[in-house]
């Protein structure tokens, strides 16, 4: 039997973070709280978030269940967590920067060639193009787990458009809404920053050709997108256009975008739409989505473009291996935040430990994601482990797998009252000029008892994540 | 050689489009086979955009024309120096690193036929006879005919049909060769052909990255390596993605092409 940590209950005792929520809960008696989920899920569907996390696919109408016990960190915690995010951020934007230009850290060996220059996420377009200030990934979702007090692993990096911060902006809306005594008890770190942190983040980031005040666009696919809602609801935050491909026009060596008063000239693109189709003259010649000429206009200096076209090669699965020795290359630290032990089924030692130890392991596909193609060796059937081990041998470089994680715990409502379940942690962290960590995140929840799956597609849920003040 | 190039492209457009925006890469390499003497490029009515020299060493310069308009004019005219380096493109800045023109795209992807015409080639010593062989061999599988297929034609398609144009067979070589794990590449440029040679003035050959050599140019075409004949515009992964003029319209209708295409020698 594992033992899992739980964030609320150790040793027979309440830890420190979550002294007050232990009255909280014990107050609330159960009309009251399904009272209360019904009303938190009454505001959800009001304000009309019921987008897939993560691009996960699935029914776009349906609803995430929220829970509403929250997830609490204490400040020096986050202390911790946050240095080491910002760390693997600024490596994770090295790295970037030294592949399309002289790519030091493959002629120094420290990083096979293969996986940066035959990466499917590799722009050749992009080769020896700075983008301003050296970032590539102004948004860094980097994918969290804990396994014990001071344990805890990155499962992944996300460097091209992670999803699910308006998760985080609404649940603590919400929680707010529902309980205000909570938030006055408790001294926790406010979210609401975020943004306007962004919107500052896009705006470090315009070209040197920019005059005057940047003018800063979201580019969307449309509203037929899973994530059209954080599109939209981002952009009223921000204060910036929401804009679809139409909407915006080359002229000369400049971006425009139609608005009522006549052309007004963008300087960052803030794009929700993948490198493939953001430019016709440039990638794929079919594409309706994005701007013909928008990559010619990057290119020689025009316009931003947030993430960078070819920030995706960091984030692969198989790459991920190689963050820590990034982070000692570029910055010559030591990693602050571990990485899961990683097994590349293309290695042959490695693809033999796996295959031997499979009913033990987590096994991934190298671009996969949403929880999808994935086994999870301990819990599956000895039938579905032998189905996968085919899949495995018959493309193996197409697989990682990684050792059966005790995620963490943290007390959830479920319909017997209160329960553990398993929880991981996605915090946005904003490089422009300045390196920016809002204090929280989104914890994705497994709801299903003993499941280590927390994705949406695969029936987890969220929770309001918080952050102590000192 | 001094050649002189004369190339119109006209576009015109059943009813007026709301604009066009066209990315070209119509300046000859800089490299030591060749050099510019003069060279310009106009488009009818059109605004110069951003410009610059991208990882692969082409030098790409944006275009935009503001509407309504029913017509435009792509004119490129200049004259170049070129000197005979066997195929070997020697002097020629790029930071692209070769490996990547190992992958794959839609229209040079090796199916099994491309493969089993690789194979015949791999028991070459070294890669600079295999790269010959390969050439030779899609020459052969091949025949040269125009009209036979159209732009879209993949490798696959133009090998299985045994019939196509430089764009098949350079598209063909370069599925061939990076099926032996040689990087190659699309190149688009022009060539001075001596006898009826319009048809073949607007080209294209590949280039296979041989070890210790670095890029070298195939014509599967004409049986040869690129000399001073030929004048070097820009490199791709595959047809489109090494078009030199790039283009879209805004609204309006169908768009008819004309393009007419003049590379002579000029007595020195």
């Amino acid at each position: 039997m594992t033992d899992y940590f739980n964030e609320m209950y150790q040793g027979g005792g309440v830890r420190v973070p979550y002294a007050r929520l232990e009255d909280w809960m014990r107050a609330m008696p159960a009309e009251l709280r399904s009272l209360k989920q019904a009303e938190a899920e009454a505001l959800f569907r009001r304000i009309g978030i019921t987008f897939a996390v993560y691009g996960e696919g699935g029914d776009p109408d349906r609803l995430i269940p929220f829970d509403m016990f929250p997830r609490v960190f204490t400040s020096a915690e986050w202390g911790k967590l946050e240095k080491g995010i910002k760390q693997r951020a600024r490596a994770l934007n090295a790295f970037l920067v030294d592949i399309y230009g002289r790519g030091e850290i493959v002629r120094a060996g420290r990083i096979p060639s293969k996986l940066v220059y035959q990466n499917e996420a590799y722009e050749k377009a992009v080769a020896g193009i700075k983008p301003p200030k050296g970032v590539y990934s102004h948004i860094v979702g980097v994918d969290l787990v804990r396994t014990g007090p001071d344990d805890f692993f990155v499962l992944e990096d996300n460097c091209r458009t992670p999803s699910g911060v308006s998760y985080m902006l609404e649940n603590r809306e919400i929680m707010m809404r529902m309980f205000p005594d909570l938030f006055r008890e408790n001294r926790i770190e406010p979210v609401d920053r975020y943004p306007e942190l962004l919107r500052r983040t896009l705006a470090s980031v315009a070209p040197e050709k920019c005059e005057g005040e940047p003018t800063v666009v979201l580019l969307t696919p449309g509203h037929f997108n899973s994530a059209y809602y954080e599109h939209s609801f981002l952009a009223d935050l921000m204060g910036i256009e929401l804009v679809e491909g139409q909407d915006l026009f080359v002229q000369g060596p400049f971006l425009y975008m139609r608005t009522t008063e006549g052309p007004r000239r963008v300087d960052v693109v803030y794009r929700r739409i993948d490198d493939a189709f953001i430019d016709p003259l440039c990638f794929r010649p079919d594409s309706m989505l994005g701007v013909p000429g928008l990559m010619d206009v990057y290119r020689s200096g025009g316009v931003s473009i947030c993430s960078a076209p070819g920030a995706g090669v960091a984030d692969d699965k198989a790459v991920y291996t190689f963050v820590p020795e990034m982070i000692r290359f570029y910055l010559g630290e030591e990693p602050l935040l571990n990485n899961v032990p990683t097994w590349q089924c293309g290695k042959e030692d490695d693809l033999k430990y796996v295959l031997s130890n499979l009913g033990d392991l987590v096994v991934k596909e190298v671009h996969g994601s949403g929880g999808y193609g994935m086994l999870v060796g301990p819990k599956s059937s000895r039938e579905q482990v032998e189905s996968f081990r085919h899949r495995i041998m018959a493309d193996p470089g197409n697989y990682i797998a990684q050792p059966t994680l005790a995620l963490s715990t943290t007390p959830t409502f479920v319909a017997e009252g209160v329960a553990p379940r398993h929880v991981d942690l996605r915090p946005y962290c904003l490089v422009g000029e300045r390196i920016e960590l809002v204090p929280g995140g989104l914890t994705r929840v497994a709801l299903k008892e003993g499941s280590l799956v927390v994705n949406s597609s695969q029936g987890g849920g969220v929770k309001d994540t918080w952050v102590l003040a000192e | 050689m001094l050649l002189s190039v004369d190339h119109v492209t006209t576009y015109r457009y059943d009813r007026p489009v709301r604009g066009v925006v066209q990315s070209h890469r119509l300046v000859p390499s800089a490299f030591d086979g060749q050099k510019l003497r003069d060279w310009s490029v106009t488009v009818s009515d059109g605004v110069q955009g951003g410009a610059f020299r991208d990882g692969a060493g082409d030098r790409v310069q944006g275009w935009t024309v503001r509407g309504p308009v029913s017509e435009i004019t792509v004119r490129v005219a200049g004259t170049v120096e070129t000197v005979d380096l066997a195929g070997v493109l020697r002097g020629h800045r790029e930071s692209v690193p070769a490996e990547v023109y190992l992958c794959d795209t839609l229209a040079t992807q090796a199916d099994a036929a491309l493969a089993a015409l690789a194979e015949q080639a791999r028991d070459e010593a070294g890669d600079l006879a295999q790269a010959h062989r390969l050439s030779a061999l899609v020459s052969d599988a091949i025949a040269y005919v125009p009209g036979a297929t159209h732009a879209r034609t993949t490798a696959a398609e133009a090998l299985a049909q045994g019939q196509g144009v430089c764009q098949d067979h350079t598209q063909a070589l370069i599925a061939c060769a990076r099926h032996l794990g040689l990087p190659a590449r699309y190149v688009s440029g022009y060539l001075f052909a001596s006898g009826e040679g319009a048809p073949e003035a607007a080209h294209a050959w590949a280039e296979i990255f041989v070890g210790g050599l670095g890029w070298i140019g195939f014509d599967a075409s004409n049986r040869c390596c690129p000399d001073d004949r030929y004048i070097r515009l820009g490199s791709g992964f595959d047809a489109v993605d090494a078009a030199p003029i790039r283009g879209t319209a805004r609204g309006g209708g169908a768009e008819s092409l004309d393009v007419a295409v003049a590379v002579r020698q000029v007595q020195q």
